[in-house]
């Protein structure tokens, strides 16, 4: 276990050093940070010394270096905007990204198993093929169009819950701001996370349904059937278990895809998280916040990674961790 | 009264284009305690016969018509519930790949106590000795660590043993075992059906044995039943089928065993293969592979006749019998 770790961490160091690499390669190319943060009075020799002072005028290297020195003390640069920590800022915007992440996942696993596993025991019920045609549909229409679709249904028309902000949050521990304990957080909630979990799920109903079809075949099921157990025994443990093997694989994958979609939902829905903050970022040509929003959500892939790798040896029994140090 | 008797049982595929027929006509008895074999080319309806006794064929094959009944219950019109509680505790089954059979996630404790506890109410302390008592019942060294192990920590032998050991757990009337030996090493394979027999024989359960190797059917089974292409075409005491075998089809399998054959020599087979079941010839379905295939075997399909020494559905003994009963009349 211990061994896991280690070797996880090693490697996590080189995901987040190339990471660096990559966000950093692209920080000259969105625009002149300058421009954006001075007004037009403002002359070309003025400018120029501007840029000499945050070392814009560097060469590439020289730039990385200090940058990356910088990011060794956790110093991921400051906002041009803010004049903040960059890291600062967007660990400020953490817990309403979390929050809603959080709320997607929980809503995409427990809607998405008992409908993938309805699919595959009764692939002719009408409910499953219904299933199937809304999950293609969810498949291929936009995740914005979805989430503007509900905003005005059940903002606008049905006027059921608010579509935009986090509303009433409250402090714990004077770090975390949350939105789950108040009546208007969670109202707040709804709209996105249902939005976000809507455009995650059809691929989960698919991957569920296919893999348990298959698992149903197998020799093992047959022989749970031979002695006698319960339909409900055998589909939700001898086969629900196994199914959700290259689940939680693909789970841990479509983490990434999870954070691109919180940059829409939450522009959206004006939520103000991470995504939020690095859409205004890119615009403001606020440079060192991209960087260090790239590095902070490379840092939560690897870590949900090898969370998802940990839980995969605990479902897995041919999988051991700690035996073979993996 | 038997306690299992098939009769006249029809199973059939479904497929777009037709309904395929994967048993024909198929009827046979079982007793109490006795032990026969069902033999037979893959493709032959073996393993569906197997499945069908405890209604358990695959989709898409399903029971066309027929009865199967167990002592006097109908299994073919039990609903799922009813089927539930004779599948595992009245018939089980041991499958043919013990590398696929166990469910990898669970462990071997898991699988052998849900079996008990979903049949009885009892504790899980008490299914738990039982389960234990079980594999050491089928000579598996340390029960108590095994309980605990998942399937993959196991050899291919010790799984077969696990399963024999979980078929034993409610005492069933019958056991169907299919080819359960055809995936172990051949010295492991001695060593899983002599403890298939002794345990037969000691608690007086009925065996189903499903196989293609009839070396391995004439050490354990009584009554030998030969099936080709979904039929019937031999029934008899084992002893009898394979010294003195009627059909074209029983004497080409036991000619085809390599102990028919000087060492050196090219092994005898039978021409041809095993018809799929869109391509069954007609009238009888083994005429194409048959030595002595006359025009009326192309048309018509023989009927089940006894001759003697064993059951048999071939013109050929049919009009050998026929010649005889007439020289005795002529000779009366």
């Amino acid at each position: 276990m211990l061994i896991f770790l280690l070797r996880r961490m090693i490697q996590a160091c080189f995901v987040m050093i190339i990471i660096s690499v990559i966000s950093f390669a692209i920080q000259d190319k969105l625009g002149d940070p300058v421009q954006q943060m001075v007004g037009m009075s403002v002359s070309l020799e003025e400018r120029n010394q501007i840029r000499d002072e945050l070392g814009l005028n560097d060469g590439f290297f020289v730039q990385y270096w200090h940058f990356a020195k910088g990011v060794i003390h956790g110093d991921l640069g400051t906002s041009y905007y803010y004049k903040e920590p960059a890291l600062d800022v967007i660990l400020k915007k953490l817990p309403a990204t979390l929050e809603l992440a959080f709320c997607a996942i929980l809503i995409v696993i427990l809607v998405a198993t008992p409908c993938g596993v309805l699919a595959a025991i009764k692939p002719k019920h009408a409910l499953s093929r219904l299933l199937m045609i809304i999950s293609s549909i969810g498949l291929s229409v936009p995740i914005f169009i979805v989430a503007i679709l509900m905003v005005y249904i059940f903002s606008i028309e049905l006027n059921m819950a608010p579509s935009f902000g986090r509303g009433q949050t409250i402090e714990i521990f004077g770090l975390w701001e949350s939105g789950l304990f108040t009546k208007d957080g969670l109202k707040h909630l709804i709209l996105p996370s249902l939005s976000l979990a809507i455009a995650l799920m059809p691929i989960f109903v698919r991957l569920i349904r296919a893999e348990m079809m298959e698992v149903l075949q197998s020799e093992y099921i047959r022989f749970a059937w031979s002695k006698g157990l319960s339909a409900r025994r055998i589909y939700f443990i001898h086969a629900l278990k196994n199914t959700m093997l290259p689940v939680i694989t693909v789970g841990g994958i479509q983490a990434g895809t999870l954070v691109a979609y919180t940059i829409l939902t939450e522009t959206i829905f004006q939520w103000p998280g991470m995504g939020f903050l690095f859409m205004d970022a890119v615009s403001r040509v606020d440079t060192p916040l991209v960087s260090a929003y790239l590095i902070v959500v490379g840092g939560i892939f690897v870590i949900t990674n090898t969370v998802v790798d940990l839980i995969y040896g605990l479902v897995n029994p041919t999988v051991r961790l700690a035996s073979h140090g993996l | 009264m038997n306690l299992l008797s098939v009769s006249n049982l029809h199973v059939n595929f479904h497929t777009k284009e037709q309904e395929l027929a994967a048993l024909i006509d198929v009827s046979f008895t079982l007793n109490r305690g006795e032990r026969i074999a069902i033999v037979g080319e893959s493709g032959a309806g073996k393993s569906v016969l197997g499945f069908s006794i405890v209604n358990l064929i695959g989709k898409p094959g399903y029971i066309d018509s027929g009865s199967i009944k167990l002592e006097n219950k109908e299994i073919t019109k039990m609903n799922l519930r009813q089927l539930q509680e004779v599948r595992g505790k009245r018939i089980a089954m041991i499958f043919q790949d013990p590398m696929m059979t166990l469910n990898p996630v669970l462990t071997i404790g898991d699988q052998l106590v849900e079996t008990i506890r979903s049949h009885t109410k009892i504790n899980y302390k008490d299914a738990r000795n039982i389960a234990i008592e079980k594999l050491h019942h089928v000579q598996i060294a340390s029960p108590e660590k095994r309980f605990d192990q998942y399937p993959h920590e196991l050899s291919g032998g010790m799984r077969q043993r696990v399963i024999i050991a979980s078929v034993l757990l409610l005492n069933p009337d019958i056991i169907i075992a299919d080819e359960p030996t055809t995936a172990l090493d051949v010295t492991i394979q001695a060593e899983i059906l002599q403890l298939l027999l002794t345990i037969c024989r000691d608690n007086g359960v009925a065996l189903v044995l499903i196989s293609h190797d009839l070396g391995v059917v004439s050490k354990v089974a009584e009554r030998t039943i030969v099936m080709y292409a979904g039929h019937v075409v031999e029934e008899g005491p084992t002893l009898e089928i394979i010294n003195d075998p009627q059909h074209p089809y029983t004497q080409g399998l036991l000619n085809a065993l390599p102990q028919m054959t000087l060492p050196g020599q090219r092994l005898n087979q039978i021409q041809g293969s095993m018809p799929s079941l869109a391509e069954r010839p007609s009238g009888c379905a083994f005429h194409p592979r048959c030595p002595y295939a006359t025009q009326k075997c192309r048309q018509e399909q023989p009927r089940f006749i006894f001759s003697g020494v064993s059951s048999v559905a071939c013109f050929l003994v049919e009009d050998m019998l026929n010649e005889f009963a007439d020289k005795d009349q002529e000779a009366s």
